[in-house]
């Protein structure tokens, strides 16, 4: 409908490490949707009475602000953001560490400024950058898109119009190393053999998106990295010492 | 407060009273400096009008949002406008998820008052059938990172969005009311500046820093309009001021409202 | 993501790259470091940060942690309640701490101790974690030589894993900074620094190197390049 092929994705972009406050965070805009994830964590839990005593907790928050739509949406909410956030929970608990952190959690707030469609989706993706940005031990990465059908015609990552005018929507998320789903879903009426279909698209959607988060990861470091040819040439003499001291 | 608990460190109480005393302030300004302040207007799509400021290392997103709606009972003939502040956890670790607390009710507020004493829209001109239906102007203000100085910041994002917004255009068709699909430019006829200062020790300082905020011993917001008037005022805290406090904490307003006033402009 | 290293076997990786979680670092029988865990005959990185092939082992160095206590490290805190014999002392890790009396006073807890007196909520203080119980509580004691409360300074913060950074191999680097500034320094493991000069600009000084130090903690020829920018900061 935006003029992509099937099975293109939307434009994707990741930024890491973007609220100074935040324990790790990430900002990432997929076509229109435009989402900043903040992490908190592992810290003490509150309310203590809910610690658990074997193993942290993952506590996630999955927000829109009322400027994200058309129209306007009320800031409470709603059963559906109730709902994305528990998803988004299961989702992510997988790839977590979280037995190392017992009577802690780690806390994701996920905020939409701009919804198009595939919001969940692309909270899951944000919110894992912005994990392994706090420093949260993880065994993967997880990668979320949808795939869905519309207009008789199997598509990956649904837009707005796509989601709410075609025949079947289903958000996947996936942990790409350890080659599992933490995250399906499905809405509509799909046949078996295209939800294969769909799923397989997916998890190609969900390869490019990795690619993208593990940029965003590198990023923020990557400048450095540029920058040390230079100044190893000016330093010379002293490098071989300095590599002891760095040890 | 910038941590999670709520407890202000002695330490740092101590530091800033005495870096004060020197007529210096612990990043290095001095009492009557502000930080740099950024605006960055129309960012969202979805928004009929938005800005994001930041002031030092807040960070405040704003987006307006037009629609259709029923005026307040007491101005049936006038366009209504809202204000709205969510402290998202995000942007604190002192920010709880949940409905508004009362420190973000009372930025909302202030914000509201300083856009409406002064008349930022022509509010009679916003009404589509007087009585049953008018143009609602919803204003969200979404604090994104918590460095101090919520209000000053928020205050300008709400001013600088306002300023770039278009009004989609209604109309009455058989006594309905309708979308012409015609988007006009909103009319906003002032661009009022809020101004807070905080009071520590005996010195009175702009643009507090978040460690500053922990510190106070209390808030005068002051809201300049374009004039040089007063259109809003705010004490919030819990010691008192004496009306030569008060005077000269409106002297201050009045001379950093221009400079701020400048910035907004610049953004068109 | 080249192999030609002087292992033996051929890794995915090289020393010093940058590697995220999930990454596979190795395959077969390694003994496994920092920041690292294995599953299925193969080794991941649990952190993003830079990989260390050693003899025999391979480790992370995580660009990115928080705080971990362990039993001997020097801890700045802030104590945040206050309970029967016992304060609760805020040190940013994933639990809070615990000040018991005894490790504060040296002679055990008497009910007619008033507990605000030796130490009350906001105070902050230098601890040593002595132990860590059953449920990884840090457990602090502020008896010994520098420990205890703090009632000068400020404290500035960094990641704590560039905290090794900051210290240097056998001090050097935290040294070279106290004998250029002239300021008192206490590096807590946990991150929080704590400054105290004689005059602001001194202070100012050690906040702008030590901002530096911790947005190049992974580069090499840093002792240098810091010993240069200290000579600039004094003029």
């Amino acid at each position: 409908m935006d003029g992509r092929q099937w099975n293109e994705l939307r434009p994707i972009r990741i930024e890491s490490g973007v609220l100074p406050n935040a324990d790790g965070s990430a900002y990432v805009e997929m076509g229109k949707n435009k989402i900043i994830v903040g992490v908190f964590g592992p810290r003490e839990m509150h309310p203590k009475h809910l610690a658990k005593p074997h193993t942290g907790v993952l506590k996630c928050r999955y927000h829109m602000a009322p400027f994200s739509t058309d129209p306007r949406r009320s800031p409470a909410p709603s059963r559906r953001d109730n709902e994305i956030t528990m998803v988004m929970r299961y989702a992510l608990e997988p790839a977590i560490f979280l037995e190392r952190y017992p009577r802690s959690s780690v806390d994701v707030y996920a905020e939409v400024l701009e919804a198009d469609g595939g919001t969940r989706c692309a909270s899951i993706t944000a919110a894992t950058v912005a994990l392994v940005d706090a420093g949260i031990p993880m065994k993967d990465l997880v990668v979320a898109c949808s795939a869905g059908k519309y207009n008789g015609r199997v598509v990956l990552d649904l837009g707005d119009y796509e989601d709410k005018n075609g025949e079947a929507d289903m958000p996947f998320a996936y942990m790409p190393q350890l080659n599992k789903v933490t995250l399906l879903q499905m809405d509509g009426i799909l046949s078996a053999e295209e939800l294969d279909q769909c799923m397989n698209l997916a998890l190609e959607g969900c390869k490019k998106i990795y690619e993208a988060q593990r940029e965003a990861l590198k990023k923020k470091y990557g400048l450095e990295k540029v920058e040390k040819p230079q100044e190893k040439t000016a330093a010379e003499p002293q490098e071989i010492d300095e590599e002891e001291d760095d040890a | 407060m910038s941590n999670k608990y709520g407890i202000t460190s002695r330490l740092k109480l101590k530091k800033i009273q005495e870096t004060l005393t020197t007529g210096k302030r612990l990043d290095g300004r001095g009492l009557l400096d502000t930080r740099e302040i950024k605006i960055r207007t129309n960012v969202l799509e979805k928004a009929e009008g938005s800005a994001e400021v930041y002031m030092g290392n807040t960070r405040v997103l704003v987006g307006v949002k037009i629609g259709v709606g029923e005026p307040f009972e007491d101005t049936p003939g006038e366009g209504v406008l809202m204000c709205n502040a969510e402290f998202v956890p995000i942007a604190s670790p002192a920010f709880e998820p949940g409905p508004p607390d009362e420190n973000s009710i009372e930025l909302a507020r202030i914000v509201d008052r300083g856009l409406r004493s002064v008349g930022v829209v022509d509010f009679s001109k916003l009404d589509i059938i007087p009585g049953k239906k008018v143009y609602l102007i919803n204003v969200d203000i979404y604090i994104l990172n918590h460095a101090g100085n919520l209000i000053d910041a928020s205050a300008i994002a709400a001013i600088a969005a306002l300023r770039k917004t278009i009004k989609p255009v209604y109309e009455v068709k058989d006594g309905e009311v309708i979308a012409t699909g015609k988007r006009v430019p909103l009319e906003v006829l002032k661009t009022p500046v809020a101004v807070t200062m905080l009071k520590i020790g005996d010195s009175l300082i702009v643009d507090p820093s978040a460690d500053e905020e922990e510190a106070m011993e209390t808030r005068l917001t002051v809201t300049i309009e374009d004039d040089g008037n007063i259109c809003t005022m705010q004490k919030s805290g819990p010691e008192g001021l004496t009306l030569d406090e008060i005077r000269k904490a409106i002297n201050i307003a009045k001379e950093k409202a221009p400079g701020i006033r400048s910035k907004i402009e610049e953004t068109g | 993501m080249m192999v030609g290293s002087m292992l033996s076997t051929s890794t995915p990786f090289e020393s010093r790259d940058l590697v995220i979680p999930g990454d596979v670092l190795f395959e077969g029988s390694i003994r496994t470091g920092d920041n690292t865990y294995r599953s299925q005959g193969k080794v991941y990185a649990t952190r993003i940060g830079l990989v260390e092939y050693g003899r025999g082992i391979v480790s992370v160095i995580a660009l990115e942690a928080g705080y971990n206590p362990l039993v001997g490290d020097l801890v700045v805190g802030n104590v945040v309640d206050i309970e029967l014999g016992t304060w609760v002392v805020d040190i940013d890790a994933p639990t809070e701490a615990v000040l018991n009396v005894p490790e504060a006073i040296d002679a055990p807890f008497r009910p007619d101790i008033v507990m605000p007196e030796i130490l009350d909520v906001g105070d902050t203080i230098v601890a040593k974690v002595v132990d860590l119980d059953r449920k990884r509580t840090p457990i602090l004691s502020i008896l010994g030589k520098g420990l205890g409360k703090l009632e000068q300074g400020f404290i500035f913060r960094i990641t704590p894993s560039k905290i090794p950074r900051l210290i240097g191999k056998k001090g050097s680097m935290v040294n070279m900074i106290l004998k250029e500034t002239g300021c008192n320094i206490i590096i807590g493991q946990n991150g929080r620094i704590l400054i105290h000069g004689r005059t602001r600009e001194q202070e100012e000084m050690v906040v702008k190197v030590i901002e530096r130090i911790e947005n190049e903690a992974h580069t090499t020829g840093l002792t240098n390049r810091i010993q240069e920018y200290l000579k600039q900061l004094k003029g």
